[in-house]
């Protein structure tokens, strides 16, 4: 607002002139310079604490409850009046601001006022939005119709009202410079065009708005200036508003579009083609813009940072940079709006959004890149994990696109997935403790997962890659075959990580083995007790088995050797195997205190290979010695399908016997575990390391689970040997009981 | 978590440089030239295969009483010293990966810009960001 508007339109008020001084001293106009938002606002109060008669003092306006609202007189047709009814209006908003909403349709009294009323209203919704809006589209004179401005009344009034008092932005700044003569209106008329349709960047600033942009609006253009600076805001938020509800300062309105499309076809005729880098670069340079500034731009805009613009990027680009031009900072992170949109919407439609990962809750078109694994097909717009704040769960998003959080959103940056040594360096944006505590749960039963975060776990769990931590997009979907239905098949090979032996399905042990013999020099050493090589004796037999699940199990647990037994399933399954075993051999005492301590994953192998070789004693030889090979078999055996069948044979075991009660806790524990998948609230934690700490726990945690679980099935095998013998033993004993 | 992280081009100086203010930033600046030998000592020890053989990955450089330097080289020479503190223990070998593979693939990212000329200090807002990040996680 400026200064001669205010003056003007006091003028049609009765106030003397000493008052409009005083006003404008006190609400710090004068002062400032020019009116802001707050300055206006308070300027009103004043004029009307002024017209009631009260004493001009600031306090007045907090003393004076039931403050009338100014009067003023809204004229006609002249600039002035324009101003006058487009402050009044304004004035009326802001004076009721205070008390009341005011009623939307009371304004319409003033037809003549509507178009300011149109002009005042988005203005000052412009206002609080982003100083780019009235780049979106200029101009447009002030005689809009009514039934727009009823549109805009109706719908500003109450984006007026919420919206607090906001600082005067440099939306305003221009506005007060431009009123103070026409030829600064031409300027800031310029200013707030888009650039004109010429090839010339550097003559976009100077030349009159006479843009052919402005083909929607038949108004001529070289009308009032300053009235037109509002009018522009108005009629770009009209018309943003007649196309989407939606406000958004940074949207590109279509005649901006099909300029920049026009633009983007002088360098690459193709629409769906790109324009390179070093093309690019020599167009946006004619824009003048330092090349920091341009640098930025870049980054803000080369959504797959593949270095090469499609349309929807170039547009993008082209939108910022014409911003910056206009004096508007650039945005931290790319607003949704710009982002560019999935080329092939229609696969895009039924691409799974997932809002977390990127944070951008934008287009739905958005396809979370975690889908592939490779490097996304450049039609495809990458969420931006980034994360956004340090919650870079996200985001980074390194391509972690399974969790989609918001935060972090620079950060959660779409990465790249590809390149072989670079995994995707998208933050780890993964929702945190979601999946740690999912992890925990995440024995090696398979979850149901039908959600990819499970996925995400379950193969963070199972794949005993340390390095993997931050990046899990590519690896979401690998072992979401994994599910914990004892019927499903197995679950499908992981999608082959680059750098990564990760290719190797669930096969717990092959992972294991593959990894060991990959392991990474960084890696921490083994363990200290590495189990010794299968041997036929009893003893050592049992742990036969193991030392290929302990070496990967070990590497998995050394690199965080932390506390997997304080799963409180562990524990209870320990309490089983100790159960299971005191069945058939009563002298596991020991074991089971072995096994009630919270133990490092080898000792815990180290307890349960002592309770199976304490089961073997029990046993006969033969037995021992189908169990030994039975675990070597096992050991050697993919464990994935193992687990399956035992654990149905777990579930029918249930109805048999008794003493398969702790079979039938633990499958009581292991549905309490999976039912408990589900509730595992998602939610994002912002704290990285924790993540990876929890992560690495979590990985620890299945594996010991795994090995457990694999442990347990032999111990079922054995059982359910024994109970063979037993019920051929009751036979035979049976015919003597009929005696 | 990082204490001090820099970028040093081929020619060995410096690209991007940035430690926590706490300290004295000098004294990392000089570990930081001081870890460019062992660097350059890892390199040739490896150099005479091929370059693919190479790990990027060069894991502790020297380890002083307070702290810790982690190097990393790309393909094109350009290398990535991360300082962190000896303190944080809770600081795996894979965590450290996982850092230098973000910072690879920002200073990638940073490289795709055709705005930026190979050579030129970094000056991007993204990879500052991401270096505040992982500088300024858990601490």
């Amino acid at each position: 607002m400026a200064e001669p508007a205010v003056l003007t339109s006091a003028d049609d008020q009765s106030t003397d002139m000493t008052f409009l001084f005083g006003i404008m001293e006190l609400c710090g106009a004068t002062r400032l310079g020019y009116f802001g938002r707050s300055q206006f606002y308070i300027a009103l109060k004043l004029v009307a604490v002024a017209q009631s008669g009260f004493p001009l003092r600031v306090e007045s306006i907090n003393t004076v409850k039931d403050l009338p609202l100014p009067r003023f007189v809204a004229s006609k047709n002249e600039q002035e009046s324009r101003h006058a009814a487009s402050y009044s209006s304004d004035s009326e908003n802001q004076g009721s601001y205070s008390g009341v909403i005011p009623p939307p349709p009371g304004r319409g009294q003033v037809k003549k006022g509507s178009i300011s009323h149109d002009a005042v209203q988005p203005r000052a919704s412009a206002d609080q939005q982003e100083p780019a809006s009235p780049i979106v589209s200029p101009q447009q004179s002030p005689p809009t119709s009514p039934h727009t401005w009823r549109k805009h009344n109706r719908h500003s009034s109450g984006g007026n009202n919420e919206r607090p008092l906001a600082g005067p932005g440099p939306f305003w700044s221009p506005f007060g410079e431009a009123q103070s003569g026409s030829s600064a209106g031409d300027t800031v008329w310029s200013g707030h065009s888009p650039p004109p349709p010429q090839e010339n960047w550097v003559s976009f600033a100077d030349t009159p708005p006479t843009s052919t942009l402005l083909t929607m609006h038949p108004a001529s253009v070289q009308d009032q200036t300053t009235v037109r600076t509002v009018a522009s805001a108005t009629t770009a938020n009209e018309i943003r508003r007649q196309s989407s509800s939606y406000d958004d300062p940074w949207k590109i309105t279509d005649e901006q579009r099909q300029y920049y499309i026009n633009q983007f076809k002088t360098i690459q005729p193709d629409l769906n083609g790109f324009i390179p880098g070093s093309a690019a670069k020599e167009f946006f340079t004619k824009s003048k813009l330092p090349i920091l500034e341009l640098s930025h731009i870049w980054e803000l805009s080369d959504f797959d940072k593949d270095g090469a613009l499609t349309l929807d990027e170039f547009c993008a680009a082209f939108h910022l940079v014409v911003a910056r031009k206009n004096g508007y900072d650039l945005p931290e992170k790319l607003p949704e709006s710009l982002m560019p949109k999935l080329i092939d919407l229609e696969d895009a439609a039924d691409v799974g959004d997932q809002p977390g990962e990127v944070g951008y809750s934008g287009s739905p078109a958005e396809a979370p890149p975690s889908k592939s694994p490779s490097m996304p097909s450049l039609n495809q717009t990458w969420p931006e994990l980034n994360q956004s704040s340090e919650d870079t769960a996200i985001v980074h998003p390194v391509p972690i696109r399974m969790t989609p959080s918001k935060i972090h959103m620079q950060e959660m940056e779409l990465k790249r997935t590809s390149s072989d040594h670079t995994n995707p360096t998208s933050p780890l944006l993964v929702k945190p403790s979601d999946l740690s505590e999912e992890n925990k749960i995440n024995s090696t039963v398979k979850f149901a997962s039908g959600n990819t975060v499970d996925g995400y776990s379950s193969s963070d769990s199972f794949t005993s890659d340390p390095e993997q931590i931050g990046s899990n997009v590519t690896r979401q979907r690998s072992h979401s075959g994994t599910s914990p239905d004892n019927i499903a098949p197995p679950p499908p090979p992981p999608r082959p990580q680059p750098s990564h032996s990760r290719s190797s399905s669930l096969d717990m042990n092959r992972t294991f083995t593959v990894t060991t013999g990959q392991q990474q020099a960084g890696v921490v050493a083994h363990p200290p007790a590495v189990p010794p090589r299968p041997q036929p004796s009893q003893a050592p037999g049992p742990v036969a088995h193991r030392p290929v699940d302990a070496d990967g199990l070990m590497t998995h647990t050394s690199t965080s050797p932390q506390q997997i037994p304080e799963q409180p399933n562990f524990a209870d399954f320990s309490q089983f195997e100790v159960l299971a075993a005191s069945n058939v051999n009563e002298e596991q005492d020991d074991e089971a205190e072995k096994h009630a301590e919270v133990l490092p994953v080898e000792k815990a192998s180290d307890s349960a290979s002592s309770l199976r070789v304490a089961k073997a004693d029990s046993k006969t030889e033969e037995k021992t010695a189908a169990s030994v090979p039975a675990n070597v078999s096992k050991g050697t055996a993919p464990l994935a399908p193992p687990p399956k069948p035992v654990r149905r044979r777990l579930k029918s075991e249930d109805e048999l016997r008794p003493d398969v009660d702790e079979h039938t806790q633990k499958t009581g524990v292991l549905a309490a575990v999976l039912a408990s998948q589900p509730s595992i609230p998602r939610s994002v934690g912002k704290d990285k390391k924790a993540i990876q700490a929890s992560i690495r726990r979590n990985k620890e945690t299945n594996t010991v689970l795994a090995r457990l679980n694999s442990e347990l099935q032999q111990q079922l095998k054995d059982v359910l040997e024994e109970r063979i013998s037993l019920e051929v033993q009751l036979e035979q004993l049976r015919p003597f009981s009929h005696l | 978590m990082a204490v001090c992280i820099a970028v040093i081009a081929k020619e060995n100086y410096p690209l991007y440089i940035r430690s926590t203010p706490m300290e004295n930033e000098l004294k990392f600046h000089y570990m930081v030239h001081t870890s460019l030998d062992v660097v350059d000592e890892k390199i040739s020890a490896m150099g005479k295969a091929l370059v693919d053989q190479r790990e990027l990955y060069l894991g502790l450089l020297y380890p002083t009483e307070d702290y810790k330097v982690y190097g990393f080289v790309t393909n094109s020479k350009v290398k990535l010293v991360m300082v962190v503190d000896s303190s944080n223990t809770a600081l795996r070998d894979n965590e450290i990966r996982s850092m230098f593979r973000k910072l690879h693939n920002s200073y990638t990212d940073v490289m795709c810009n055709p705005f930026y000329n190979p050579g030129d200090r970094i000056q991007s807002r993204a990879f500052d960001n991401m270096v505040t990040s992982m500088m300024i996680q858990v601490c």
